[in-house]
């Protein structure tokens, strides 16, 4: 198990879960989001391959109304 | 005169925007309100917000399920940011997920006025412009500082009307004037705009479009209200390009004098 913090919140994750995982959990892998990792942006093509580890901190964005 | 028309094209950072009208997406009661104003408005490009994810309700629904990204273009925008950082992270992202460099960037000063920063709008926009963004600036009426945007690479210029979401209109006519008549990019009025009739005068100004999101989502009937603007911003550009009659102290008669009975 690992303890991470998701879009501020806080979460237990199974151990060796990839950040698609963590996506498809949400069914957001096929959304129009981006995800920073400890404070560094993910490219797409690096989801399947970015394991997630013990206080891991993860933002997940996308587009919403605005001015 | 119709070959004129057909000219005028609006071009923002080399793309091609078949409305002069652009309509920011939020305060709307829901998303099909949205989606109907912006329909109505005839805009092809809307303003949209970066935010998280709400990982507790799935079935949420999408912006994107209601406004369709391949018809209408995205507009990333900071609103909400207070300081350089914050923008560009926000915007680094959106590229991330949108994969477009066209952004909007707004830097706040002041919670209570939602006045622009200057000092860090400047400093966002040359490190965006190294970055390889193209970046539309809100910023303050301030013509001096408009230059500067433009000197630093910045698309388009965004001055203010009046404060965001005040609806008090144009409140400096002469310096969106002196912006309009030194710029090179195109300048656009962002904030403050209340009814159709303020854009009208924007454009007749020769600003070369608009930003409207509070005039049209807080009026009591929005799609009437986004059509209204649709119709406020040609005529005012129209306006424009006919270029107004000469004003006069005294009446002059429109009917001839001669053969008066």
């Amino acid at each position: 198990m690992a303890k991470i913090q998701l879009n501020g919140k806080k979460l237990v994750i199974n151990s060796k879960y990839s950040i698609l995982d963590l996506l498809k959990k949400y069914n957001l892998s096929n959304k129009k989001i981006a995800v920073e990792h400890n404070g560094v942006i993910v490219p797409k093509v690096m989801f399947k391959k970015k394991y997630l580890k013990n206080n891991d901190r993860l933002e997940i964005v996308h587009f919403i109304g605005g001015g | 005169m119709e070959d004129n028309l057909k000219k005028d094209i609006f071009k923002v950072a080399g793309k091609s925007l078949k409305s002069r009208l652009i309509v920011g997406t939020g305060k709307y009661k829901s998303l099909l309100e949205t989606a109907k104003a912006v329909k109505a408005s005839g805009a092809s490009m809307v303003t949209v917000a970066v935010r998280r994810v709400n990982i507790l309700d799935r079935k949420k629904p999408l912006l994107s399920d209601y406004i369709d990204p391949k018809k209408i273009i995205f507009l990333p925008n900071t609103a909400g940011c207070f300081t350089s950082e914050e923008a560009l992270r926000t915007l680094r992202l959106a590229r991330e997920m949108g994969g477009w460099k066209l952004v909007k960037l707004e830097v706040l000063g002041d919670k209570k006025t939602l006045y622009p920063n200057m000092i860090e709008t400047i400093k966002s926009t040359k490190i965006l412009v190294k970055e390889g963004f193209k970046v539309m600036v809100y910023c303050n009426d301030d013509p001096l500082l408009a230059k500067k945007l433009e000197e630093n690479g910045a698309s388009a210029i965004m001055p203010l009307a009046s404060p965001i979401g005040s609806g008090l209109g144009l409140q400096n006519k002469v310096n969106i004037s002196l912006i309009i008549k030194q710029s090179r990019v195109p300048v656009i009025v962002d904030a403050g705009i209340g009814t159709a009739s303020d854009a009208t005068v924007a454009m007749e100004l020769g600003c070369d479009g608009v930003l409207i999101n509070s005039a049209i989502a807080q009026a009591n009937k929005p799609v009437l209200m986004a059509k209204a603007f649709r119709d406020a911003v040609i005529s005012g550009r129209n306006s424009y390009l006919a270029g107004r009659m000469d004003k006069n102290y005294f009446a002059i008669a429109s009917s001839p004098t001669k053969g008066l009975i």
